[in-house]
């Protein structure tokens, strides 16, 4: 501590100190929120955390709804019309559930349109995409699993139909069918089967994977955008020196972390 | 890592006065073996044969690891050291590979195959809860649908039944199209269609005038009847599937006929049986030729050489 810091600071940074020096999360937190990122970024780099949020509402509304909702097929119409029509602020969540869910699978495809125009998903980002592309079906799993919740004629007629466009596959298709249904027909165990799946194991898939997600992100660095100087593998351009081998020899981008590959390593 | 404290000098190659075996699990499993003798003694011979095992597998291997630096002490010492190395292990010059405990190896083992078993033990049957309900006892069950007076000659009748006891009726609500085909040579013929598309199961609607709906209650639960004039085939308000009034495909994406029931009368009563796959039908009513297949999902080809796709289906009965 310096001297010159005030009753006030000290009195702030003690808790901070005491935290940092028993867990190191005040170092690793300003480590993520300060990390260096290339000069270029732009808003569309935003899309990803964006998507993100859109998540933690699914998250959050999807708990509280959760607190509401009875997934039992006697009884999950009328939870959903006693939470839309009875409830103080029901509405307001439910309809945040319902349309937040379409605006993640909107932004989903948004962030990896971003992604796939800026090169980003090259070495050594690969594995990144494959992990985002596992993200996307799974929240297309989400929004299958979820439409059926509502319970009415749209739900029920539309689950059919997706759950027999599944069991079309070829060879594994009618296990895969069987499966969902929890049965030959869709039946009581259907609502329950999808609303765990719905609420437990999707939701628990996706948040691991996204911090793996996020864990490469910061390991790797962000790419700086394809028409930048930095992105076409001038390097050095400071001193003048600005050899243009980007295009030919491409190097890993970001925050150097990676050694590049090659003979001149 | 344990690899990073201290450990006092392992004593094993020092020629000395005093011969230290190395530390080891292998003794407190041949006492396990041993206990597990003594508990089979008095519970079940066979929990004895197994400790018996045990104790012999653990006993002897605990023996072999004591003796192990007197065995190998006579022999000369280089014998490890020079081994033929690849040449990718030269090249690595990564940090030397620690020193381990001769036990070290069957700990590690040890460690990873009883977390394994438990693992195992919770997973399996856990996993197996999960799958297993939705392909066992899939089979239809019969239905009731009451006298067969309300089955008039030569004319279609939706009939909405319970496919199952127990379920809510909203959830195992089904609905077939039957039409009373008369007798033939003696037998009574039905022609009993299911009303789920050949796309993918939308329900589909026969073409005709509906008259009175009729309600009974059956041993299946409530029955509703409801006669259809003049019916000219079937359409799926979905995709626009259509059918002829044998459920044979005529227009659309379906792949193949509608589906139908085996029948049943018991005591003067239409009892439905097992959904079965229709490939397609000739003939009409009574006459009809019916190409039939075990039960497929909506979708699949059951003729032609589409259905190579789908060579297991899980599904019971069939016809």
């Amino acid at each position: 501590m310096a001297k010159t810091t005030s009753k006030l600071q000290q009195a702030v940074m003690l808790p901070v100190d005491w935290l940092e020096e028993r867990s190191g999360l005040v170092g690793g937190i300003k480590y993520f929120l300060f990390r260096k990122v290339p000069a270029e970024t732009n808003w569309f780099h935003t899309l990803g955390s964006a998507t993100l949020t859109a998540f933690l509402v699914q998250a959050v509304t999807g708990v509280i709804l959760a607190m509401y909702y009875k997934p039992a097929p006697a009884e999950a119409y009328d939870s959903i019309r006693h939470i839309t029509n009875d409830l103080t602020l029901g509405w307001l969540v439910r309809g945040m559930h319902r349309w937040g869910a379409s605006v993640f699978i909107i932004l989903l495809f948004l962030h990896m349109g971003r992604v796939f125009l800026f090169g980003a998903y090259k070495y050594p980002r690969e594995l990144n995409w494959l992990i985002g592309v596992v993200l996307l079906t799974m929240a297309l799993g989400e929004g299958l699993t979820g439409y059926l919740l509502p319970w009415d004629q749209t739900a029920y007629w539309a689950t059919v139909v997706a759950i027999n466009i599944n069991a079309n596959a070829p060879i594994v298709g009618p296990y895969l069918g069987e499966f969902l249904r929890g049965g030959a027909e869709i039946g009581n165990d259907t609502l329950a089967r999808f609303y765990s799946l719905h609420m437990l194991v999707i939701p628990g898939g996706l948040f691991a994977l996204i911090g793996l997600h996020l864990y490469l992100v910061v390991r790797l660095g962000i790419t700086p955008p394809p028409w930048t100087k930095a992105a076409a593998g001038y390097e050095d351009v400071e001193d003048g020196r600005a050899l243009r081998k980007g295009l030919v020899d491409p190097k890993p981008r970001g925050n150097g972390a990676i050694a590049p590959r090659g003979p001149e390593a | 890592m344990a690899d990073d404290l201290e450990r006092p000098a392992e004593p094993a190659h020092e020629e000395s006065e005093q011969h230290l075996p190395a530390p080891s699990i292998l003794p407190f499993a041949f006492a396990g073996g041993v206990a597990l003798i003594l508990i089979g003694l008095i519970i079940n011979w066979w929990l004895a044969v197994a400790g018996g095992v045990l104790a012999l597998l653990f006993g002897f291997a605990w023996i072999r690891a004591v003796t192990r630096d007197v065995r190998a002490a006579p022999e000369p010492e280089p014998a490890p050291e020079p081994e033929p190395v690849s040449e990718l292990a030269v090249e690595e010059e990564g940090p030397e590979e620690p020193e381990r405990y001769p036990g070290s190896v069957f700990l590690e083992l040890s460690t990873l195959g009883v977390g394994a078993a438990i693992g195992a033990l919770v997973t399996v049957p856990a996993l197996g809860f999960m799958i297993a309900p939705a392909f066992v006892d899939q089979g239809d069950e019969d239905v009731d649908l009451g006298p067969l007076e309300n089955f008039p000659e030569q004319q279609y009748v939706i009939a909405q039944f319970n496919s199952k006891k127990g379920e809510p009726l909203d959830v195992g609500r089904r609905a077939a199209f039957i039409r009373n085909n008369g007798q033939l040579n003696g037998v009574p013929s039905f022609t009993v269609i299911s009303n789920r598309c050949a796309h993918v199961g939308c329900p589909t609607q026969p073409q005709g005038l509906p008259g009175d709906i009729k309600q009974i209650t059956t041993d299946a639960g409530p029955v509703a009847i409801t006669p259809v004039a003049s019916v000219s085939g079937f359409q799926c308000p979905c995709h626009g599937g259509a059918y002829d009034a044998e459920g044979n495909r005529v227009a659309g994406p379906p792949v193949r006929a509608l589906d139908r029931y085996e029948f049943m009368i018991r005591e003067g009563r239409l009892v439905l049986g097992t959904r079965y796959s229709v490939g397609k039908v000739e003939g009409t009513g009574a006459n009809a030729k019916i190409y039939s297949y075990k039960r497929f999902d909506p979708g699949q080809h059951v003729d032609g050489p589409e259905q190579i796709l789908w060579p297991l289906p899980p599904y019971e009965g069939g016809g």
